[in-house]
């Protein structure tokens, strides 16, 4: 435990941009981090730009309520998170960065007979598929949080949840940090302060990025700009569906521990958990408006309030502390878009909603090894550009449309 | 009896105390007993008795005292009987109150967590990312003992939910903080004719003209001269205790008080708030003792308690050497005034000090505060004067005896509401400070948040603001000078950092962060403003980094070479000071809808579900009978004989204008165009890429009149959608959201019409009244609009009424059919019956990626008209195979088993081939039946449906053509029997 200081950066800061890369990456959250990483580790690819416009982590990954689980609705999805949730077990010994991954319990509650039936599609999908999760009772939720008011201020009674036992939590800034070290100590450059202005295409393939500190040569770039994806693709003529709303969340006072689960409740559009520091973690759904801002709502937050005392009546004197927003690049079925684009040598991780952090192991793993092959991962492949325009949808939206 | 100690450091009584010396008040502090005023704070009077531990630190559980006494102690946090995290700096104390201080492990006095302080050294910043976390299986095990330390209070899970009511507000301008430059702001405003609303975050209004008095009665004079102003302007409010603690778009504020928020628009917006005194960063400067010199006056003037005995004053400012007068008028003997500054104090407070012989060192630091034993107090000062880069030299350092340590070195504005509102701060050279360099319109500072100090500047600096604010809300002769009167010397001293190497030279007390965290996080590459809050956590405490973050930039600056301008700030974000859940929910508004008649059925032994927002009955007890049987009798009732539903939560939206009909025609799929009046006809709704949304009946009353209704759930976001749409579309089309406004109710069953034809003047003969038809008539008195329709699959009437006749209706009806031996029935008799007729429930037998094809529902979609939502996407799928197919399947009557539940799975060869959508016995057919979406393989009539159901048992149904009940839907049409 003891070290002596000082430590090693943790990520190289190169004074100027080489005239060259193997790959350019656009964003140095913990997506083009990640994809830094296994780019450099299991392929090879050391010769890598991550330009960030902002700072290391300054996106959605230091923005999300840190929330990691598997239990989707669809088979590809299940697929695709399991995998992640996977990675993440064992990432902070890979990373050599404890991560604090913390396995709490995930509870999704249904206050009604439609959100109930729901959930029975997602349990009976993800049982199907060897994810341990199951549609419980009001007593199992008593049993795991017995704080909690089942009878959520008496109107609108909690009929039973979908519990998935593996949900967990993680210190979300500390996984970009992680693999922008491991990244960094494999020859990898990290640019921050450095945005891309345009991205050079000839004869239909990727020539090298425009920035505010020169032009890049490259012959791969990976866009992992989430909310920032349709200013980027508007730089080589390529339409997305994706529509960017602000997410909004805050965080109370730290408070000795006594939540230990994840509680969810989409009828009531909350969720909290209790982060390792004390704090109740709160978040709610979308804002209802396309909107590319971060700025904050009172309503979100009196809102939040509300319900969030209906599941705990007695936390009225808890204070929050701050509200924040990111944002949240939603696609029309609530899946993200990953994979090749109309232009060669450009590659696309998008998408990612409200759903992005607890995908960040297996997107760097996915999209590196769809940049080394030009070729996308066989997991990733229900999530291609171009299944909008072909009308294949990936069935995630199913359950959540129903019954809220 | 435990003896209860004595105010042993409360001062003789000052002008303009807060406390009722009249009043004494009894408390408790873990476990002992101690007497206080009405008035003080639980801080100050614990510090009248001669308590300096009132807390400890987060991370090494160090001892801690007061420190800013204004809101901002955090590591002086009390919890008792029903409350948690009080902040004891500002939470007065009342009779019996009992508390004890957060977070420590057998008290505060003697925390046996203070021992983590030992391993500090192996404790460095972000060290725990480095540790615990191999070999993996063992950090479930370390976060268990991790989480045991982790956190302030403790919550109380028996309190009760409070109920606060909130409270909505207007004004012209709104002036936060009542110093100065607030009074002078909000008065001159109110002079000019604006309705002003001042609050005041403190419960005394006066800002620092409350406690930085330095011996100048004038002060007192001043502030009262400026309350009496404020209090003969009608239109000008003054709001204590109140904080604005968030400013969001368009000048919409949260302000707070002790019971409530009030949501405010002001038209404009003057930020006097202040500035917050900053600490010196020097080792111990966190222990009971050491405090800022505004605290101490506080103490002085506010509580007549006396800081200190014998103290130190750190300055680096006039305000440093004003609290030494304080101080000594006080009767605290200052041993000395050590100034940061080489050239020390220009201003006449120097002889002012000098004159009442208290020495004064120039270009010297405070090097340490050195401990009392257990670091529960301080017993000296070690001085060290500073070489000519700013440098101590230690090995010329001098010890003074003290008990305490007052510094003012610097102020940061508290510009929180100012940087939410759009206000960009630039870092002023020449004042050392944060100061607004681009206002957005509307938004105004001044006073010390402005960089404006002396007092007179302060004055003229509110009167500016105030008329500006006023010439901007279009007040005529508000003519003001547009720049604040910034000048004088600098009240900040550019780094009031001493480094130490025994380290414990605290930037941010709420987290425990030393100077050495904030060089190695750079060191680790963590190298902004931004990176080094989140690496070291910087500014994260309740607090929110008002005493750490300018230090910490100060810092980050000078290890980078760079200039504070370059550095930046974190963003500002609300709150500007934490706020209470339950002011922010307020009364919670949950509202749940009843239909009209919700008390009948109630009467009628409803079991009532909540659907969407809508309480409704599920079915209606029948003593002796368990649930499934009186789902099936009631439903059996409306096959045999007749049954009545409540279906008031159906969505009822009135469409008129001359464009109606093409407004109909391009929200829904099917042809609206040549129905008839006095016919409705089914509707289907898609949202633009072609998946069903939602479904209903639209009638038509008049040629530019139509009556639809939507599911239940959807009734306000399809009412929203269409608004959306006729503005989108230039429609002349107006969309009335008469949900609520009326009650409905279907009468359905063979005897339906002989009951209800009594009841109504609308001629209800089969041919007057064809199925599909819609009259408007009376019905038991009640003007009505009658549909009649087939959900359910039997001769039936569906029967609007406005709402408060809906009970008169009712009770008719149930009264009418008596002697035909009627039932009312509930949703769950409705989805059987209807399950039985093959019909889909949308959100049910849909999905969020259902679209017609796949549901059968291609005979509602006319293709071929111009356009509808959802067209071009419908006429692409058509073109693509089917992924899936909504079937029926049945049982075969044998059928033993249990019935599937609504989205188990059909499985084929060990792969998911679809799910059940409804399943439930039948007492009409005897059998169980239900629909699936299925793989279209597996969609041909007498195909095997393997549903795995209970988990693990697989029983298997056959694919049957839909409907199941009356394929020739003569039940519907043709007249009852």
């Amino acid at each position: 435990m003891s070290r002596r200081y000082p430590e090693p950066r943790m990520f190289r800061c190169p004074d100027r941009l080489k005239p060259h890369y193997d790959a350019v990456i656009i964003g140095a959250g913990g997506h083009g981090l990640a994809a830094a990483y296994y780019l450099a580790r299991d392929h090879g690819i050391r010769d890598v730009a991550v330009l960030e416009k902002s700072y290391l982590g300054a996106g959605g990954t230091g923005r999300n309520t840190a929330i990691i689980r598997s239990n989707y609705l669809t088979a590809e999805g299940v697929r695709f998170y399991d995998e992640s949730l996977r990675l993440f077990r064992d990432l902070s010994a890979d990373l050599d960065l404890n991560l604090f991954y913390s396995r709490r319990g995930h509870f999704t509650l249904a206050h009604s007979d439609a959100t109930l039936r729901t959930m029975r599609w997602r349990a009976e999908v993800n049982k199907h598929l060897g994810v341990d999760s199951e549609l419980v009772g009001p007593e199992v939720i008593r049993r795991e949080c017995p704080q909690l008011d089942l009878s959520c201020g008496g109107h609108t009674p909690v009929l039973g949840a979908l519990y998935h036992p593996p949900g967990a939590i993680a210190r979300h800034d500390a996984v970009a940090w992680g693999y922008g070290r491991g990244a960094s100590q494999r020859g990898v450059e990290i640019h921050q302060q450095t945005e891309v202005t345009g991205i050079r295409v000839q004869g239909g393939r990727v020539a090298g990025v425009e920035t505010n500190r020169g032009f890049v040569e490259t012959g791969k770039v990976l866009s992992a700009v989430a909310g920032y994806t349709p200013a980027v693709m508007e730089m080589v003529d390529v339409r997305t569906p994706l529509e960017v709303h602000p997410l909004q969340a805050c965080v109370s006072e730290p408070l000795k521990p006594w939540l230990d689960t994840i509680i969810v409740s989409a009828n009531l559009h909350l969720y909290v958990s209790q982060s390792s520091r004390g704090e109740l973690v709160m978040g709610a759904a979308l804002d209802p408006y396309e909107l590319h801002s971060t700025r904050s709502t009172l309503d979100f937050v009196e809102g939040l309030a509300g319900h969030l005392l209906e599941l705990f009546p007695f936390l009225g004197e808890v204070r929050v502390l701050r509200q924040w927003a990111g944002l949240a690049d939603m696609t029309p079925d609530f899946s993200p878009i990953m994979g090749k684009t109309p232009v060669e040598g450009l590659y696309l991780d998008a998408g990612w909603g409200t759903w992005g952090f607890k995908a960040t192991p297996v997107c760097g793993k996915t999209m590196a090894h769809t940049l080394a092959n030009d070729r996308p991962h066989p997991l990733i492949e229900p999530f291609r550009l171009s299944r909008f325009e072909e009308f294949d949808l990936v069935g995630e939206k199913g359950a959540a449309s129903v019954g809220h | 009896m435990a003896k209860t100690a004595t105010m042993s450091e409360r001062l003789g009584p000052q002008p303009g105390e807060r406390i009722d010396r009249e009043q004494p008040v009894g408390i408790t502090f873990e476990g002992r007993q101690y007497r206080g005023f009405r008035g003080d704070t639980l801080s100050t009077a614990l510090w009248a008795s001669g308590v300096r531990v009132l807390g400890r630190s987060f991370k090494y559980h160090r001892p801690r005292g007061i420190f800013s006494l204004c809101g901002l102690d955090c590591n002086a946090l009390a919890e008792n009987r029903d409350s948690t995290n009080l902040r004891m700096d500002t939470t007065l104390i009342e009779p019996g109150l009992e508390a004890r201080a957060v977070n420590t492990w057998g008290g505060v006095q003697s925390d046996l967590y203070r021992f983590t302080e030992l391993f500090s050294r192996f404790l460095p910043v972000g060290f725990y990312y480095k540790a615990f976390h191999r070999p993996r299986g063992l950090f479930p095990f370390y976060e268990r003992r991790m989480r045991r330390i982790a956190g302030l209070g403790n919550i109380h899970p028996n309190r009760p939910l409070q109920s606060t009511p909130k409270n909505y507000d207007f004004c012209d301008l709104l002036v936060v903080g009542s110093g100065p430059a607030g009074l002078s702001a909000a008065i001159a405003a109110a002079e000019l004719g604006l309705k002003v609303l001042l609050v005041e975050e403190d419960r005394l209004p006066g800002g620092t003209l409350g406690f930085q008095l330095s011996g100048q009665p004038e002060t007192g004079t001043l502030l009262e001269e400026l309350l009496g102003k404020a209090a003969a302007l009608p239109n000008l409010e003054i709001r204590t205790g109140t904080t604005a603690a968030g400013c969001y778009a368009d000048r919409w504020v949260a302000l707070f008080d002790s019971r409530r928020l009030t949501k405010l628009r002001a038209r404009g917006l003057v930020v006097a708030a202040g500035c917050y005194d900053q600490p010196a960063v020097f080792r111990n400067n966190d222990l009971p003792g050491v405090m800022l010199a505004s605290a101490a006056q506080r103490l002085i003037h506010q509580y007549a308690v006396r800081p200190f005995r014998q103290a130190v004053v750190l300055a680096a400012n006039t305000d440093g050497y004003r609290a030494a007068v304080d101080l000594q008028r006080a009767g605290v003997e200052v041993a000395l005034v050590s100034d940061l500054r080489p050239q020390g104090e220009a201003s006449g407070w120097r002889e002012e000090v000098a004159g009442l012989r208290i020495p004064i060192r120039r270009g010297t630091a405070v090097y340490e505060a050195l401990a009392a034993p257990g670091k529960r107090a301080i017993r000296g000062a070690l001085l060290c004067p500073l070489d000519e880069g700013g440098d101590p030299l230690p090995d010329r350092s001098e010890s003074i005896p003290c008990d305490g340590i007052a510094m003012s070195v610097g102020w940061a504005p508290a510009d929180g509401i100012l940087r939410q509102a759009g206000a960009r701060m630039g870092y002023h050279e020449a004042l050392q400070q944060y100061v607004p360099d681009r206002l957005p319109a509307g938004i105004f500072a001044a006073g010390r948040v402005n960089g404006v100090y002396a007092l007179g500047d302060r004055l003229e600096d509110g009167r500016r603001a105030g008329r500006q604010a006023a010439a901007y809300l279009g007040k005529a002769g508000s003519e003001a000078p547009a720049e604040p009167p910034r000048r004088g010397e600098a009240f900040s001293h550019p780094y009031p950092v001493v480094p130490h190497p025994r380290g414990k030279n605290f930037v941010d007390l709420d987290e425990d962060i030393q100077l050495d965290d904030i060089r190695h996080s750079l060191q680790e590459g963590f190298d902004s403003a931004e990176l080094l809050k989140r690496y070291s956590t910087l500014g994260m405490g309740p607090s929110q980094g008002k005493h750490s973050n300018l230090n910490g930039s100060r810092i980050l600056a000078r290890l980078k070479g760079e200039s504070l301008a370059s550095t930046g700030l974190t963003t500002a974000r609300p709150f500007t000071s934490p706020v209470p859940l339950s002011h922010l929910a307020g009364r919670i508004f949950s509202p749940q809808r009843r239909t009209p008649i919700h008390a009948r059925h109630r009467q009628l032994g409803a079991c009532f579900m909540v659907a969407g927002s809508w309480l409704r009955p599920e079915y209606y007890l029948v003593p002796g009978a368990d649930r499934r049987a009186t789902i099936q009798a009631e439903a059996e009732a409306v096959r045999g004989r007749v049954g009545v539903v409540d279906v008031g939560t159906l969505g009822k939206l009135e469409i008129c204008g001359p464009d109606a009909v093409a407004f109909i025609e391009r929200m829904y799929t099917g042809r609206f165009a040549k129905l008839k009046e006095g016919r409705s006809r089914y509707l289907l709704m898609c949202d633009e890429s072609g998946m069903m949304v939602d479904d209903g009946v639209a009638a038509r009353l008049a040629p530019d009149r139509f009556y639809v209704t939507t599911t239940s759930g959807a009734s306000d976001g399809v009412a929203r959608e269409m608004t959306r749409w006729a503005l989108t579309w230039s429609l002349k089309v107006m969309v009335l959201n008469l949900t609520g406004a009326y009650g409905a109710m279907n009468l359905a069953g063979p005897r339906s019409l002989e009951i209800l034809q009594p009841l109504t003047d609308i001629d209800l003969a089969p041919d007057a009244f064809p199925y599909l038809g819609v009259r408007e008539g009376r019905v038991a008195g009640a003007p009505a609009r009658v549909l009649r329709v087939g959900f359910v699959g039997e001769w039936g009437y569906e029967i609007h009424v406005p709402a408060d006749a809906a009970v008169a209706v009712w009770d008719r009806i149930l009264q009418a059919g008596r002697g035909a031996g009627i039932r009312p029935f509930g949703v769950e008799a409705q989805r059987l019956l209807r399950l039985e007729k093959g019909h889909l429930i949308m959100g049910q037998d849909s999905d969020g990626l259902s679209y017609p094809s796949e549901a059968g529902m291609d005979w509602a979609v006319k293709g071929d008209k111009p356009f509808f939502l959802g067209q071009r996407s419908l006429s692409i799928l058509k073109t693509r195979p089917l992924k899936r197919r909504l079937v029926g399947f049945a049982f075969p009557e044998t059928y033993g088993g249990p019935v599937p539940r609504e989205c188990e799975l059909v499985i084929h060869g060990n792969e998911i081939a679809g799910r059940v959508t409804s399943a439930a016995f039948s007492p009409t057919l005897k059998q169980v039946i239900g629909m699936a979406y299925v793989q279209p393989e597996l969609s041909a009539p007498g195909t095997p449906v393997p549903i795995r159901t209970g988990g693990c048992r697989l029983v298997t149904a056959h694919v049957v053509e839909l409907p199941f009940y009356d394929p020739g839907n003569l039940r519907q049409k043709e007249r009852p029997a």
